[in-house]
């Protein structure tokens, strides 16, 4: 019963407020009257007596206040009263209201889009069943996760720690459905590959271990989800079909789950191939190579109750074994564990530090964006003191007015964190989509999900918190009387205040965030025009994969002859070469060389570790690398002329000890055949990284090193567009169903660049953020400093005060403030951006064109914020404003 | 007199509403001056606790409230104990019995 006459009595607070107000307004009223009848029954006169009976009742509103105060559902009751008072008074003063919303929508929203790279790259464990006890090996020596195949096998076999070791690695291959042959993306992946992910077939089955006997034994495919459903438009029949990769039949025999797309976050694969296939997908047999490190990565479970330190020591002692059983092909092997989803630590540590560094800058213009807030709401309630004051003096608690005044930061920073996150959505939603790459299947996966909700409504509510504790010390000191009685505070502090503080730091902020951006900025502009040690401008790369179209090992040279003969036909081409893999591609061949004298040729006995390349004769000419002594080659340097190559300077310098007496000279490859030099190029960048130190490189002569997989390099005076359709249909005479692909250069360098332009572009938006936070800091405090001291400067005028001084008056501090921040914020700047320079070519803070930049930036940013207050401070009319008063 | 009035003991404020109920409905000036009364002018209840107080025991079901004629012929507002409200003033003077002897032995010890 009690239960029920509570419930009634809330909703009845609730729903009937204003009737229960008038209810308790008349006992009141009742009581006093009652009081003052009982005083004249004492015998008191009338005046009298109802002053006794006031000063019993003791002020009727507070009364009436502590009643409501012990009501049932007052806390709700009085929030949205809170609210609607809240967005009364957002709505009289739109400006700020649209002001803070705007700030804290870009500030969360920012947020928002960081986290979720954060939370999909790093946070959120790969889609496969227990992800977390799944790791890949990788060796400590460079923390790559390469294996050659015969040590996965090794591995695989002889561990004691996995529950089955799987690995996979990922190719191009050309598949034929009997319509156009087009480029599909494989996964080569071992035949326990699905069984130790614990994955189910959406349809079909999958292939496994006891599939696998031997090279080319096992001719199935698995298609991935997306490409059956865009490329056999979700026909189920396709089980059991026959297909040609690479013109060999392959059986389609089922179709991996939807959410399934192989273990790289950002790859999306079309297709699964066991392996054992691998001569058939890439054109040579690799399998019986223990040097080759072309696995891309071995990953299995650890077995239940294993720790990651004692799987590290079994495959240690695995490393040593292999090394005793094969000194001519390995050296001492350590291994780590890394986890697979970002390929290996080589690729995910600046990932995971550059997101980190990313989340932090995010949540400083976050705290700079509620310093901004609090720091209006402050000054929006030194001008309401008038009205603070009033409701102290009519009985209002001071619990009660903070209440207020959060519900208006908490109302402000809910709006803005909605408005953030639904940009942050559509944001991210396109950036999922994205597919920065034509020719690589290589996506963002950064869909929001409930962690990215919740990071919002916390973040939105924290900022709400933030910025409503500003002008807490603010309401509690103040003092009712003397503020009705003397109107406005007109007092100026000399003193450092909370809002100067938080002014300061969100300026450093907003410098930290200039700095790092104008580096990366100019990084990445003296890397697009550093030297390469090739001229990707005026050149054309066709990628002519010749092992997709059925080619083999003997009918390639004379087909790649073929088409540098048909290239060079074509108008405008001045010069037309070979390559293996072009320089900064994504992959590169590399080799160990040992000098001449070197007999023992075992790994650790090796000079160097060179790039390799196999190229044609006026490859360097395409290619536009500077051959700096020597000769190029010419196609009699075939398999009957000895071996020659030409090295970079590094190697010369690097082997040979010295750059000058080099040509002729020999070196050996881990084979033992000894090569003789026969020419000097310059250094140049290969490895898919612009940030690398400079690296050994050696170009052979296809005709004696042979490579089915390769660029053809088209140099022309003319049109991109018009030469490579030009270019496109001279293919298409040599062989229709050849599935080339043809770029410039340039297009082709995104890939290198991506990293780098990624990283400029979200520093630039992050740092336009903090400049848009920090102009209207400066001005909301400038605006309010002239406002709140218009009096004193009339009056200064009015002495005949300068316009220098008053300006110097109204806004010195300002500037003081701002020369602080920015001081402050530089020196951070360039603490943070040494991080940076793992990522962006090139980029250092010691730049005196970035310090002065910066300088300068933070100059114009106080200039444009100050400009507007300056302004009303000069036209101020001393006349006019003393006549006011 | 007025110096010996005392400020009511922290929780004791309902059971000695509930108390000057017993005798019969009243309006919130005769509860105030009933307890006078009773504690024979010890303590005296100012009205920014008892009307919170009379309120919060309406809502918690203890006892009801009705508008009715003062004896001067005034309308005011009648709160008269419940079912509910006897039973709470049997657990509150159990409790205060308990409270009271437990101090009492406490300060002759």
């Amino acid at each position: 019963m009690p239960l029920l006459v509570e419930v009634r009595s809330f909703l009845r607070n609730l729903f009937s407020s204003r009737r229960v107000d008038g209810d308790l307004d008349r006992e009141i009223h009742s009581h006093l009257e009652m009081l003052i009848d009982e005083n004249i029954r004492a015998g008191m006169p009338p005046k009298e007596a109802q002053r006794a009976a006031r000063i019993e009742l003791g002020g009727s509103e507070q009364v009436k206040e502590q009643v409501r105060e012990a009501r049932i559902g007052n806390w709700l009751h009085s929030v949205l009263s809170d609210c609607r008072y809240g967005i009364r008074q957002l709505r009289k003063n739109p400006g700020f209201a649209a002001a803070a919303v705007v700030t804290l929508a870009v500030a969360i929203g920012a947020n928002a889009v960081v986290f979720s790279a954060l939370n999909a790259l790093i946070l959120r464990p790969l889609n496969v069943p227990q992800a977390q006890s799944l790791y890949a090996t990788e060796r400590t020596s460079d923390m790559w996760s390469y294996e050659s195949y015969p040590n996965y096998l090794d591995l695989r076999d002889r561990n004691r720690s996995f529950d089955g070791l799987a690995a996979y690695t990922i190719s191009q291959a050309g598949l034929d459905t009997g319509e156009n042959p087009s480029r599909a993306w494989v996964v080569e992946v071992s035949g326990n590959y699905f069984d130790v992910l614990g994955i189910q077939p959406y349809l079909g089955r999958f292939f496994h271990g006891s599939d696998e006997h031997g090279p080319n034994s096992a001719p199935y495919i698995v298609l991935t989800y997306a490409y059956w459903h865009s490329h056999f438009q979700d026909d189920r029949g396709v089980v059991g079909r026959t297909v040609q990769l690479n013109k060999h039949p392959f059986t389609v025999v089922g179709v991996a789950p939807p959410e399934f797309h192989g273990t790289l976050l950002i790859f999306s694969p079309d297709l699964f191939v066991p392996i054992v296939d691998q001569e058939q997908v890439d054109g040579e047999n690799l399998l019986n190579d223990r040097r080759d490190r072309w696995v891309m990565s071995a990953m299995g479970h650890l077995k239940a109750g294993v720790t990651p330190a004692q799987a590290i020591a079994d495959l240690n002692s695995i490393g040593s074994y292999l090394k005793k059983s094969y000194p001519k092909d390995e050296d001492q092997m350590t291994f780590s564990l890394a986890r697979p989803s970002l390929v290996s630590d080589i690729t995910g540590r600046p990932v995971r530090a550059f997101l980190a560094g990313l989340m932090l800058l995010a949540g400083l213009i976050l705290l700079a964006a509620c310093a901004n807030l609090g720091s209006l709401f402050a000054a929006r309630a030194a001008d309401r003191s008038r009205g603070v004051a009033l409701r102290l003096a009519l009985g209002a608690s001071r619990l009660r007015i903070l209440r207020q005044l959060f519900t208006e930061a908490m109302l402000i920073s809910l709006i803005g964190g909605a408005a953030g996150l639904w940009g942050s959505v559509v944001l991210l939603h396109w950036l999922s989509a994205w597919r920065p790459f034509p020719q690589f299947p290589m996506n963002v996966p950064v869909n929001p999900d409930a962690n990215v909700y919740g990071v919002a409504l916390l973040l939105a509510l924290a900022s709400g918190f933030l910025s409503g504790a500003v002008p807490v010390r603010q309401v509690l000191r103040t003092d009712p009387y003397e503020i009705v009685k003397s109107g406005s505070i007109s007092r100026v502090g000399r003193r450092v205040t909370v809002r100067d503080l938080l002014l300061a730091v969100q300026i450093a902020i907003c410098a930290v965030l200039v700095t790092s951006s104008m580096v990366a900025v100019r990084g990445l502009a003296r890397s697009l025009h550093s030297h390469f040690g090739f001229e990707p401008r005026n050149a054309m790369l066709v990628d002519t994969a010749l092992n997709m179209a059925g080619y083999g090992v003997d009918r390639v040279p004379t087909m790649q002859r073929r088409m540098i003969d048909a290239m060079e036909t074509i108008p405008g081409v001045t010069s037309v070469g070979l390559v293996s893999i072009p320089p900064l591609h994504m992959g590169w061949n590399s080799s160990k060389v040992f000098t001449d004298e070197t007999t023992d040729l075992r790994p650790s006995n090796a000079a160097a570790e060179a790039i390799m390349y196999n190229i044609s004769p006026e490859y360097f000419h395409a290619a536009g690398t500077a051959l700096l002594a020597g000769r190029d080659f010419t196609w009699h340097d075939d398999k009957n002329a000895p071996r020659i190559a030409v090295v970079n300077w590094e190697f010369a310098s690097r082997i040979f000890g010295s750059t000058t007496d080099t040509m002729g000279r020999y070196y050996k490859m881990p084979n033992g055949t000894r090569i003789q030099v026969v020419g000097i190029v310059e250094d140049g960048k290969y490895t898919a990284n612009l940030t690398e130190d400079p690296q050994p490189a050696m170009f052979l002569p296809i005709l004696q090193s042979p490579s089915n997989e390769t660029y053809l390099v088209v140099r022309s005076n003319r049109d991109p567009q018009q030469i490579a359709a030009a270019m496109r249909s001279k293919l298409r005479d040599l062989d229709a169903g050849l599935p080339s692909f043809i770029q410039t250069w340039n297009e082709e360098m995104n890939g290198a660049l991506f990293a780098s332009r990624m990283a400029t572009a979200s520093l630039g938006i992050l740092g336009v953020m903090g400049a848009m936070l920090s102009i209207t800091g400066i001005f909301g405090m400038a605006a309010y400093s002239v406002t709140k001291r218009l009096k004193e400067l009339g009056i200064r005028m009015a002495l005949g005060a300068q316009r220098k001084e008053v300006l110097q008056a109204a806004l010195g501090r300002a500037f003081k403030l701002l020369a602080l921040g920015s001081a402050a914020g530089l020196l951070l700047g360039i603490v943070a951006t040494r991080v940076l320079a793992f990522i962006v070519y090139q980029a250092t803070p010691r730049d005196p064109l970035v310090l002065t930049g910066v300088v300068v930036a933070m100059g114009l940013l106080g200039l444009l914020a100050t400009w507007i207050p300056a302004q009303r401070a000069l036209s101020i009319d001393p006349a006019m404003l003393l006549r006011e008063e | 007199m007025q110096a010996e009035q005392t400020t009511i003991l922290q929780g004791t404020l309902d059971m000695l509403i509930l108390k000057s109920l017993v005798a019969g409905e009243m309006h919130g000036l005769g509860v105030s001056r009933r307890i006078e009364q009773l504690t024979g002018g010890t303590f005296s209840v100012k009205p920014g606790s008892l009307f919170p107080a009379l309120h919060r025991m309406e809502e918690e079901g203890w006892i009801s409230a009705f508008w009715g004629d003062s004896e001067n012929n005034r309308r005011a507002k009648y709160y008269r104990l419940t079912k509910a409200g006897r039973k709470q003033l049997e657990v509150e003077t159990r409790r205060w019995g308990r409270i009271s002897w437990a101090i009492a032995q406490a300060l002759e010890a």
